[in-house]
Protein backbone atom coordinates (compact mmCIF):
# COMPACT_ATOMS: atom_id res chain seq x y z
CA UNK A 1 0.00 0.00 0.00
CA UNK A 2 1.81 3.54 -1.15
CA UNK A 3 0.84 6.56 1.08
CA UNK A 4 3.03 9.73 -0.24
CA UNK A 5 4.72 11.98 1.95
CA UNK A 6 4.42 14.95 -0.45
CA UNK A 7 0.15 15.46 0.52
CA UNK A 8 -2.10 15.10 3.44
CA UNK A 9 -4.79 12.94 4.59
CA UNK A 10 -8.24 12.60 5.60
CA UNK A 11 -9.96 9.90 7.66
CA UNK A 12 -12.12 9.35 4.95
CA UNK A 13 -9.37 8.08 2.38
CA UNK A 14 -8.70 11.24 0.36
CA UNK A 15 -5.48 13.10 0.01
CA UNK A 16 -4.84 16.54 -0.44
CA UNK A 17 -1.92 18.39 -1.98
CA UNK A 18 -1.54 22.24 -1.18
CA UNK A 19 -0.01 24.47 -3.78
CA UNK A 20 -0.52 26.84 -1.33
CA UNK A 21 -2.30 28.17 1.29
CA UNK A 22 -5.47 28.44 -0.91
CA UNK A 23 -5.49 26.28 -3.41
CA UNK A 24 -5.27 22.05 -3.47
CA UNK A 25 -5.74 19.24 -5.56
CA UNK A 26 -7.43 16.43 -3.69
CA UNK A 27 -8.15 12.85 -4.97
CA UNK A 28 -8.09 8.83 -3.39
CA UNK A 29 -5.81 7.20 -1.73
CA UNK A 30 -4.20 3.79 -2.74
CA UNK A 31 -5.90 2.64 0.55
CA UNK A 32 -9.04 3.94 -0.92
CA UNK A 33 -8.64 2.49 -4.32
CA UNK A 34 -7.93 -0.79 -2.97
CA UNK A 35 -10.69 -1.15 -0.58
CA UNK A 36 -13.12 -0.60 -3.11
CA UNK A 37 -12.31 -2.11 -5.75
CA UNK A 38 -12.67 -2.05 -9.42
CA UNK A 39 -13.51 1.43 -10.10
CA UNK A 40 -16.40 1.97 -13.33
CA UNK A 41 -17.67 4.97 -12.64
CA UNK A 42 -17.11 8.51 -11.02
CA UNK A 43 -19.59 11.36 -10.97
CA UNK A 44 -17.25 14.59 -10.29
CA UNK A 45 -19.01 18.10 -9.49
CA UNK A 46 -18.35 20.96 -11.91
CA UNK A 47 -16.19 23.44 -12.23
CA UNK A 48 -17.43 26.95 -10.31
CA UNK A 49 -19.34 24.32 -7.52
CA UNK A 50 -18.78 24.83 -3.94
CA UNK A 51 -17.20 22.33 -1.69
CA UNK A 52 -17.25 22.41 2.00
CA UNK A 53 -15.25 20.24 4.52
CA UNK A 54 -16.85 16.80 5.50
CA UNK A 55 -19.54 17.21 2.81
CA UNK A 56 -19.91 14.46 0.13
CA UNK A 57 -18.61 16.17 -3.31
CA UNK A 58 -18.31 13.32 -5.75
CA UNK A 59 -18.84 9.59 -5.59
CA UNK A 60 -17.18 6.81 -7.16
CA UNK A 61 -19.12 3.19 -7.79
CA UNK A 62 -17.38 -0.31 -8.28
CA UNK A 63 -18.77 -3.20 -9.59
CA UNK A 64 -20.26 -3.74 -6.35
CA UNK A 65 -21.74 -0.28 -4.72
CA UNK A 66 -21.62 3.43 -4.52
CA UNK A 67 -19.20 5.48 -2.24
CA UNK A 68 -19.65 8.52 -1.62
CA UNK A 69 -16.15 10.98 -1.67
CA UNK A 70 -16.06 14.02 1.10
CA UNK A 71 -14.60 17.31 0.62
CA UNK A 72 -11.17 17.77 2.86
CA UNK A 73 -11.45 21.26 2.33
CA UNK A 74 -14.07 24.17 1.96
CA UNK A 75 -13.63 26.21 -1.39
CA UNK A 76 -14.40 26.67 -5.06
CA UNK A 77 -14.05 23.87 -7.47
CA UNK A 78 -10.93 25.37 -10.00
CA UNK A 79 -10.95 22.51 -11.90
CA UNK A 80 -11.95 18.74 -12.48
CA UNK A 81 -10.21 15.36 -14.02
CA UNK A 82 -12.31 14.79 -16.85
CA UNK A 83 -10.31 11.85 -18.21
CA UNK A 84 -11.55 9.95 -15.05
CA UNK A 85 -15.16 10.38 -16.40
CA UNK A 86 -14.48 7.71 -19.64
CA UNK A 87 -11.46 5.95 -17.68
CA UNK A 88 -12.53 5.29 -13.77
CA UNK A 89 -10.28 2.81 -13.74
CA UNK A 90 -7.17 5.21 -13.53
CA UNK A 91 -7.94 5.71 -9.98
CA UNK A 92 -7.10 1.97 -8.95
CA UNK A 93 -3.67 2.20 -11.52
CA UNK A 94 -2.67 5.44 -10.28
CA UNK A 95 -3.97 6.79 -6.96
CA UNK A 96 -1.55 9.77 -6.31
CA UNK A 97 -1.72 10.67 -10.52
CA UNK A 98 -5.49 10.11 -11.15
CA UNK A 99 -6.72 13.69 -9.17
CA UNK A 100 -10.07 14.16 -8.80
CA UNK A 101 -10.62 17.80 -8.01
CA UNK A 102 -8.76 20.78 -7.98
CA UNK A 103 -10.10 23.77 -5.02
CA UNK A 104 -9.08 27.55 -4.72
CA UNK A 105 -10.07 30.13 -2.30
CA UNK A 106 -9.81 27.28 0.50
CA UNK A 107 -10.97 29.10 3.47
CA UNK A 108 -11.46 25.97 5.89
CA UNK A 109 -9.83 22.58 6.30
CA UNK A 110 -10.58 19.09 7.93
CA UNK A 111 -8.63 17.88 10.35
CA UNK A 112 -5.63 16.39 7.97
CA UNK A 113 -3.02 13.86 8.69
CA UNK A 114 0.40 13.20 7.73
CA UNK A 115 1.62 10.41 6.02
CA UNK A 116 2.89 8.70 9.14
CA UNK A 117 -0.42 9.12 11.05
CA UNK A 118 -2.54 7.87 7.49
CA UNK A 119 -0.25 5.10 7.51
CA UNK A 120 -1.22 4.18 11.20
CA UNK A 121 -4.74 4.53 10.77
CA UNK A 122 -4.96 2.24 7.52
CA UNK A 123 -2.65 -0.39 9.90
CA UNK A 124 -5.37 -0.57 12.59
CA UNK B 1 -31.10 -13.36 7.66
CA UNK B 2 -28.11 -14.55 9.53
CA UNK B 3 -26.99 -12.12 12.75
CA UNK B 4 -23.47 -10.36 12.43
CA UNK B 5 -21.07 -12.91 13.57
CA UNK B 6 -22.67 -16.22 13.46
CA UNK B 7 -21.87 -16.92 9.67
CA UNK B 8 -20.85 -20.24 8.85
CA UNK B 9 -17.57 -20.63 7.09
CA UNK B 10 -17.35 -23.26 4.26
CA UNK B 11 -14.91 -26.25 4.39
CA UNK B 12 -12.67 -24.20 1.77
CA UNK B 13 -12.62 -20.51 3.88
CA UNK B 14 -8.81 -21.28 5.13
CA UNK B 15 -8.09 -21.88 1.25
CA UNK B 16 -9.48 -18.40 0.54
CA UNK B 17 -7.51 -16.32 3.49
CA UNK B 18 -4.18 -17.85 2.30
CA UNK B 19 -4.88 -17.57 -1.89
CA UNK B 20 -5.75 -13.40 -0.41
CA UNK B 21 -9.68 -13.76 -1.17
CA UNK B 22 -11.75 -10.56 0.47
CA UNK B 23 -14.21 -12.38 2.97
CA UNK B 24 -17.64 -10.89 3.15
CA UNK B 25 -20.50 -12.32 4.63
CA UNK B 26 -23.21 -13.87 2.13
CA UNK B 27 -26.30 -16.06 2.59
CA UNK B 28 -25.13 -16.97 6.01
CA UNK B 29 -21.81 -17.95 5.09
CA UNK B 30 -18.06 -15.97 5.10
CA UNK B 31 -17.03 -16.32 1.09
CA UNK B 32 -14.94 -14.31 -0.94
CA UNK B 33 -16.58 -11.46 -2.71
CA UNK B 34 -13.15 -11.35 -4.78
CA UNK B 35 -9.53 -12.31 -4.72
CA UNK B 36 -6.02 -9.50 -5.61
CA UNK B 37 -7.05 -9.95 -9.03
CA UNK B 38 -10.38 -8.25 -8.70
CA UNK B 39 -13.68 -8.70 -9.77
CA UNK B 40 -13.11 -7.77 -13.71
CA UNK B 41 -10.20 -9.54 -14.54
CA UNK B 42 -12.03 -12.44 -12.71
CA UNK B 43 -14.72 -12.17 -15.04
CA UNK B 44 -12.77 -12.10 -17.67
CA UNK B 45 -10.76 -14.83 -16.77
CA UNK B 46 -14.63 -16.62 -16.64
CA UNK B 47 -15.23 -15.56 -20.17
CA UNK B 48 -11.73 -16.08 -21.88
CA UNK B 49 -10.02 -19.25 -19.86
CA UNK B 50 -11.12 -20.95 -17.03
CA UNK B 51 -12.62 -19.65 -13.08
CA UNK B 52 -12.90 -21.56 -10.00
CA UNK B 53 -15.39 -20.65 -7.53
CA UNK B 54 -16.00 -22.16 -4.04
CA UNK B 55 -19.98 -22.31 -4.32
CA UNK B 56 -20.08 -24.80 -1.02
CA UNK B 57 -23.03 -22.73 0.53
CA UNK B 58 -25.19 -23.85 -1.66
CA UNK B 59 -27.62 -26.82 -0.18
CA UNK B 60 -28.36 -30.20 -1.35
CA UNK B 61 -31.24 -32.35 -0.26
CA UNK B 62 -31.42 -36.13 -1.47
CA UNK B 63 -35.08 -37.72 -2.12
CA UNK B 64 -34.88 -41.77 -2.12
CA UNK B 65 -37.99 -44.02 -2.42
CA UNK B 66 -40.32 -45.20 -4.91
CA UNK B 67 -42.35 -41.80 -4.29
CA UNK B 68 -39.24 -39.21 -4.45
CA UNK B 69 -40.28 -38.67 -8.19
CA UNK B 70 -43.98 -38.16 -7.02
CA UNK B 71 -43.10 -35.80 -4.28
CA UNK B 72 -40.51 -33.93 -7.20
CA UNK B 73 -43.82 -33.83 -9.28
CA UNK B 74 -46.21 -32.14 -6.87
CA UNK B 75 -43.06 -29.54 -5.38
CA UNK B 76 -41.61 -28.28 -8.62
CA UNK B 77 -43.28 -26.73 -11.99
CA UNK B 78 -41.34 -27.62 -14.10
CA UNK B 79 -41.98 -31.99 -15.43
CA UNK B 80 -39.85 -34.78 -14.21
CA UNK B 81 -41.38 -36.97 -15.42
CA UNK B 82 -39.59 -37.31 -18.59
CA UNK B 83 -36.01 -36.91 -17.00
CA UNK B 84 -33.55 -39.39 -17.50
CA UNK B 85 -31.17 -40.75 -14.97
CA UNK B 86 -27.64 -38.76 -15.37
CA UNK B 87 -29.48 -35.25 -16.36
CA UNK B 88 -30.15 -32.23 -14.50
CA UNK B 89 -33.42 -29.86 -14.86
CA UNK B 90 -33.90 -26.66 -13.06
CA UNK B 91 -37.42 -25.47 -12.14
CA UNK B 92 -38.58 -22.82 -9.61
CA UNK B 93 -40.72 -23.98 -6.42
CA UNK B 94 -43.89 -22.89 -5.87
CA UNK B 95 -45.94 -21.69 -2.97
CA UNK B 96 -49.61 -21.93 -2.84
CA UNK B 97 -50.32 -18.63 -4.31
CA UNK B 98 -47.89 -19.25 -6.92
CA UNK B 99 -44.80 -16.96 -5.84
CA UNK B 100 -41.20 -18.79 -5.93
CA UNK B 101 -39.76 -20.50 -2.68
CA UNK B 102 -37.22 -21.18 -4.38
CA UNK B 103 -35.68 -21.94 -7.75
CA UNK B 104 -33.72 -25.19 -7.82
CA UNK B 105 -31.43 -27.98 -9.82
CA UNK B 106 -32.61 -31.79 -9.77
CA UNK B 107 -30.34 -34.29 -10.49
CA UNK B 108 -31.82 -37.72 -11.57
CA UNK B 109 -29.60 -40.73 -10.34
CA UNK B 110 -32.29 -43.37 -10.75
CA UNK B 111 -36.14 -43.45 -11.02
CA UNK B 112 -36.12 -43.73 -6.70
CA UNK B 113 -33.47 -41.44 -5.80
CA UNK B 114 -32.84 -37.51 -6.75
CA UNK B 115 -30.44 -34.28 -5.27
CA UNK B 116 -31.94 -31.21 -5.47
CA UNK B 117 -30.12 -28.22 -5.18
CA UNK B 118 -31.11 -25.18 -3.54
CA UNK B 119 -29.75 -21.76 -2.70
CA UNK B 120 -28.28 -21.27 0.81
CA UNK B 121 -29.93 -18.52 2.32
CA UNK B 122 -33.42 -20.75 1.35
CA UNK B 123 -32.32 -23.94 2.33
CA UNK B 124 -34.20 -24.06 6.24
CA UNK B 125 -36.94 -22.92 4.36
CA UNK B 126 -36.97 -25.32 1.15
CA UNK B 127 -36.35 -28.24 3.73
CA UNK B 128 -39.29 -27.53 5.75
CA UNK B 129 -41.71 -26.89 3.08
CA UNK B 130 -40.61 -29.99 1.24
CA UNK B 131 -40.95 -32.17 4.78
CA UNK B 132 -44.30 -30.63 5.50
CA UNK B 133 -45.01 -31.32 1.62
CA UNK B 134 -44.20 -34.68 1.70
CA UNK B 135 -46.25 -38.06 1.08
CA UNK B 136 -46.00 -41.78 0.86
CA UNK B 137 -42.40 -43.44 0.46
CA UNK B 138 -39.94 -40.61 0.23
CA UNK B 139 -36.99 -40.35 2.17
CA UNK B 140 -36.09 -36.76 2.21
CA UNK B 141 -32.24 -35.72 3.68
CA UNK B 142 -30.50 -32.62 3.89
CA UNK B 143 -26.75 -33.45 3.18
CA UNK B 144 -25.91 -29.65 2.82
CA UNK B 145 -23.32 -29.98 5.43
CA UNK B 146 -21.80 -33.29 4.13
CA UNK B 147 -20.29 -31.68 1.01
CA UNK B 148 -18.55 -29.20 -0.67
CA UNK B 149 -19.12 -28.05 -4.24
CA UNK B 150 -16.54 -26.05 -6.66
CA UNK B 151 -18.14 -24.73 -10.16
CA UNK B 152 -15.02 -25.24 -12.52
CA UNK B 153 -16.36 -22.40 -15.32
CA UNK B 154 -15.34 -20.81 -18.60
CA UNK B 155 -14.22 -22.14 -22.25
CA UNK B 156 -10.81 -24.06 -21.02
CA UNK B 157 -12.98 -25.57 -18.14
CA UNK B 158 -13.15 -28.81 -20.15
CA UNK B 159 -9.24 -28.75 -21.44
CA UNK B 160 -8.40 -28.69 -17.68
CA UNK B 161 -10.40 -31.77 -16.72
CA UNK B 162 -8.94 -33.68 -19.44
CA UNK B 163 -5.65 -33.66 -17.75
CA UNK B 164 -7.49 -35.37 -14.93
CA UNK B 165 -10.38 -37.42 -16.14
CA UNK B 166 -10.62 -39.99 -18.62
CA UNK B 167 -12.43 -38.38 -21.63
CA UNK B 168 -15.45 -40.89 -21.33
CA UNK B 169 -15.94 -39.83 -17.95
CA UNK B 170 -16.62 -35.98 -18.52
CA UNK B 171 -20.29 -35.16 -18.96
CA UNK B 172 -20.65 -34.27 -22.66
CA UNK B 173 -24.52 -33.10 -22.53
CA UNK B 174 -24.94 -29.75 -20.62
CA UNK B 175 -27.48 -30.42 -17.77
CA UNK B 176 -26.34 -33.79 -17.23
CA UNK B 177 -23.55 -35.53 -15.10
CA UNK B 178 -22.01 -38.72 -14.30
CA UNK B 179 -22.33 -39.69 -10.58
CA UNK B 180 -18.89 -40.35 -9.70
CA UNK B 181 -15.76 -39.87 -11.36
CA UNK B 182 -12.38 -39.79 -10.31
CA UNK B 183 -10.63 -36.82 -10.17
CA UNK B 184 -6.98 -36.70 -8.41
CA UNK B 185 -8.48 -39.87 -6.73
CA UNK B 186 -10.95 -37.78 -5.19
CA UNK B 187 -14.88 -39.14 -5.71
CA UNK B 188 -17.01 -36.06 -7.41
CA UNK B 189 -20.02 -35.65 -8.57
CA UNK B 190 -19.44 -34.01 -12.25
CA UNK B 191 -22.12 -32.08 -13.72
CA UNK B 192 -22.09 -29.95 -16.47
CA UNK B 193 -23.89 -26.86 -15.21
CA UNK B 194 -23.19 -23.45 -14.07
CA UNK B 195 -24.20 -20.06 -13.43
CA UNK B 196 -21.89 -18.14 -15.73
CA UNK B 197 -23.22 -18.13 -18.81
CA UNK B 198 -20.45 -20.04 -19.81
CA UNK B 199 -19.14 -23.64 -20.41
CA UNK B 200 -18.30 -25.34 -17.19
CA UNK B 201 -18.73 -27.62 -14.53
CA UNK B 202 -20.26 -28.53 -10.73
CA UNK B 203 -18.01 -30.72 -8.92
CA UNK B 204 -19.68 -31.85 -5.86
CA UNK B 205 -17.46 -34.03 -3.02
CA UNK B 206 -17.49 -35.04 0.84
CA UNK B 207 -17.02 -31.66 2.55
CA UNK B 208 -13.72 -33.50 3.93
CA UNK B 209 -11.98 -33.72 0.70
CA UNK B 210 -12.55 -30.07 0.04
CA UNK B 211 -8.98 -28.55 0.31
CA UNK B 212 -7.63 -31.75 -1.49
CA UNK B 213 -9.90 -31.06 -4.54
CA UNK B 214 -9.65 -27.48 -4.54
CA UNK B 215 -5.21 -28.23 -4.77
CA UNK B 216 -5.64 -30.78 -7.77
CA UNK B 217 -7.76 -28.46 -10.01
CA UNK B 218 -5.75 -25.14 -9.08
CA UNK B 219 -2.45 -27.03 -9.95
CA UNK B 220 -4.44 -28.56 -13.01
CA UNK B 221 -6.09 -25.27 -13.99
CA UNK B 222 -2.88 -23.76 -13.60
CA UNK B 223 -1.21 -24.12 -17.46
CA UNK B 224 -4.73 -23.05 -19.07
CA UNK B 225 -4.43 -19.29 -16.62
CA UNK B 226 -7.17 -20.37 -13.88
CA UNK B 227 -7.96 -17.98 -12.19
CA UNK B 228 -9.82 -17.79 -8.38
CA UNK B 229 -13.05 -16.13 -8.53
CA UNK B 230 -15.39 -14.89 -5.69
CA UNK B 231 -19.00 -13.33 -5.32
CA UNK B 232 -18.60 -10.27 -7.12
CA UNK B 233 -17.46 -11.96 -10.78
CA UNK B 234 -20.25 -14.59 -9.97
CA UNK B 235 -22.87 -11.60 -9.77
CA UNK B 236 -21.31 -10.35 -13.29
CA UNK B 237 -21.22 -12.93 -15.39
CA UNK B 238 -24.81 -14.21 -13.74
CA UNK B 239 -26.53 -10.59 -14.64
CA UNK B 240 -24.68 -10.77 -18.02
CA UNK B 241 -26.46 -14.45 -18.36
CA UNK B 242 -29.79 -12.58 -17.58
CA UNK B 243 -29.69 -15.78 -15.19
CA UNK B 244 -32.29 -14.98 -12.07
CA UNK B 245 -30.95 -14.50 -8.75
CA UNK B 246 -33.21 -15.35 -6.09
CA UNK B 247 -34.39 -12.16 -4.08
CA UNK B 248 -33.99 -10.50 -6.80
CA UNK B 249 -35.82 -11.35 -9.90
CA UNK B 250 -37.65 -13.63 -7.43
CA UNK B 251 -39.30 -13.91 -4.56
CA UNK B 252 -42.21 -15.71 -2.84
CA UNK B 253 -44.82 -12.27 -4.02
CA UNK B 254 -43.41 -13.37 -7.78
CA UNK B 255 -44.35 -15.57 -9.66
CA UNK B 256 -41.96 -17.38 -12.37
CA UNK B 257 -44.33 -15.94 -15.56
CA UNK B 258 -43.76 -12.65 -14.14
CA UNK B 259 -40.24 -13.20 -14.03
CA UNK B 260 -39.61 -14.80 -17.31
CA UNK B 261 -39.87 -17.86 -16.63
CA UNK B 262 -42.91 -19.81 -18.01
CA UNK B 263 -40.27 -22.34 -20.38
CA UNK B 264 -39.77 -24.27 -16.44
CA UNK B 265 -43.79 -24.00 -15.83
CA UNK B 266 -45.30 -26.86 -17.62
CA UNK B 267 -49.44 -26.11 -16.67
CA UNK B 268 -50.23 -29.18 -18.55
CA UNK B 269 -48.56 -31.06 -15.62
CA UNK B 270 -51.98 -32.76 -13.38
CA UNK B 271 -51.16 -30.84 -10.63
CA UNK B 272 -48.33 -29.41 -8.84
CA UNK B 273 -48.40 -26.99 -5.85
CA UNK B 274 -49.45 -23.43 -7.21
CA UNK B 275 -50.79 -24.49 -10.92
CA UNK B 276 -54.05 -23.31 -9.47
CA UNK B 277 -53.01 -20.05 -8.29
CA UNK B 278 -50.95 -19.38 -11.47
CA UNK B 279 -53.96 -20.23 -14.01
CA UNK B 280 -56.33 -17.89 -11.91
CA UNK B 281 -54.12 -15.14 -12.12
CA UNK B 282 -54.28 -15.89 -16.06
CA UNK B 283 -51.78 -13.95 -18.14
CA UNK B 284 -48.88 -11.99 -15.78
CA UNK B 285 -49.34 -8.26 -15.29
CA UNK B 286 -45.46 -7.77 -14.94
CA UNK B 287 -42.66 -8.59 -16.78
CA UNK B 288 -38.91 -9.27 -16.66
CA UNK B 289 -36.98 -6.73 -18.51
CA UNK B 290 -32.99 -5.34 -19.88
CA UNK B 291 -32.01 -2.52 -19.21
CA UNK B 292 -28.70 -0.85 -21.05
CA UNK B 293 -28.35 2.63 -19.73
CA UNK B 294 -28.39 5.25 -21.82
CA UNK B 295 -27.71 8.60 -19.76
CA UNK B 296 -24.53 8.19 -17.32
CA UNK B 297 -25.08 6.35 -14.47
CA UNK B 298 -25.44 2.68 -12.96
CA UNK B 299 -28.89 1.47 -11.90
CA UNK B 300 -28.69 -1.25 -8.85
CA UNK B 301 -31.04 -2.60 -7.24
CA UNK B 302 -34.47 -1.61 -5.80
CA UNK B 303 -34.00 1.88 -8.48
CA UNK B 304 -37.31 3.46 -9.43
CA UNK B 305 -38.21 2.41 -13.49
CA UNK B 306 -40.57 5.30 -15.40
CA UNK B 307 -42.18 5.04 -18.80
CA UNK B 308 -42.33 8.63 -19.12
CA UNK B 309 -44.22 10.17 -15.41
CA UNK B 310 -45.46 6.56 -14.82
CA UNK B 311 -43.89 4.76 -12.68
CA UNK B 312 -43.94 1.57 -14.24
CA UNK B 313 -42.05 -0.84 -11.34
CA UNK B 314 -38.26 -0.99 -10.38
CA UNK B 315 -35.02 -2.72 -10.96
CA UNK B 316 -34.34 -5.84 -9.90
CA UNK B 317 -30.20 -6.20 -10.21
CA UNK B 318 -27.90 -4.06 -11.57
CA UNK B 319 -24.53 -3.10 -11.97
CA UNK B 320 -21.63 -2.34 -14.53
CA UNK B 321 -20.97 -5.43 -16.31
CA UNK B 322 -17.52 -5.87 -17.30
CA UNK B 323 -18.34 -6.99 -21.43
CA UNK B 324 -21.48 -5.32 -21.49
CA UNK B 325 -21.27 -2.58 -19.11
CA UNK B 326 -23.96 -1.25 -17.55
CA UNK B 327 -27.33 -2.80 -17.46
CA UNK B 328 -29.79 -3.93 -15.21
CA UNK B 329 -33.22 -5.98 -15.28
CA UNK B 330 -36.48 -4.86 -13.72
CA UNK B 331 -39.74 -5.90 -13.18
CA UNK B 332 -41.97 -3.93 -14.68
CA UNK B 333 -46.06 -3.56 -16.05
CA UNK B 334 -46.59 -6.04 -19.09
CA UNK B 335 -47.56 -3.15 -21.52
CA UNK B 336 -43.75 -1.83 -21.12
CA UNK B 337 -41.73 -4.85 -22.13
CA UNK B 338 -40.73 -3.99 -26.01
CA UNK B 339 -37.66 -4.35 -26.72
CA UNK B 340 -36.60 -0.84 -28.05
CA UNK B 341 -38.74 0.93 -25.55
CA UNK B 342 -37.25 4.13 -23.55
CA UNK B 343 -37.71 4.11 -20.07
CA UNK B 344 -36.14 5.96 -17.01
CA UNK B 345 -34.27 4.78 -14.50
CA UNK B 346 -34.07 6.83 -11.28
CA UNK B 347 -30.65 6.46 -9.67
CA UNK B 348 -30.40 9.03 -6.32
CA UNK B 349 -32.65 11.06 -7.51
CA UNK B 350 -31.54 11.51 -11.03
CA UNK B 351 -33.39 10.58 -13.73
CA UNK B 352 -31.55 8.41 -16.31
CA UNK B 353 -32.50 7.36 -19.94
CA UNK B 354 -32.57 3.45 -20.37
CA UNK B 355 -33.72 1.47 -23.09
CA UNK B 356 -35.18 -2.38 -23.09
CA UNK B 357 -32.77 -4.43 -24.83
CA UNK B 358 -33.15 -8.12 -25.49
CA UNK B 359 -31.87 -10.87 -22.54
CA UNK B 360 -29.61 -12.22 -22.46
CA UNK B 361 -27.25 -9.27 -22.38
CA UNK B 362 -24.56 -12.09 -23.10
CA UNK B 363 -24.77 -15.17 -24.82
CA UNK B 364 -21.73 -17.38 -25.50
CA UNK B 365 -20.84 -18.18 -29.07
CA UNK B 366 -21.73 -22.23 -29.48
Amino acid sequence: MEIKNDRLYAESHEWVLFENETTATVGLSDFAQSELGDLVFVNLPQVGDTVTVGETFADVESVKAVSDIYSPVTGTVAAINEALLDAPQTINEDAYGAWLVKVENITAKGALMDAAAYRALTEK
Amino acid sequence: MTEPGTELKTPLYAKHVAHGGKIVPFAGYLLPVQYEAGVIREHQAVRENVGLFDVSHMGEVLFEGPDALANIQRLLCNDYATLQDGRVRYSPMLNAQGGVIDDVLVYRYAQEKYLMVVNAANRHKDVAHILAERFGQADVTDISDQLCQLALQGPKAEAVLRTLVPAEQIPQKYYSFIPEVQVGGIPVLLSRTGYTGEDGFELYAKAEQAEALFDVLCAAGEPFGLQLCGLGCRDTLRMEAAMPLYGHEMDDTVTPLETGLGHYVKLDKPSFIGREALLAAGEPKRARIGLKMIGRGIAREHFPVYAGERRIGQTTSGTHCPTVGPVAMALVEAPYQTVGTQLVVEIRGQRVAAEIVPLPFYARKK
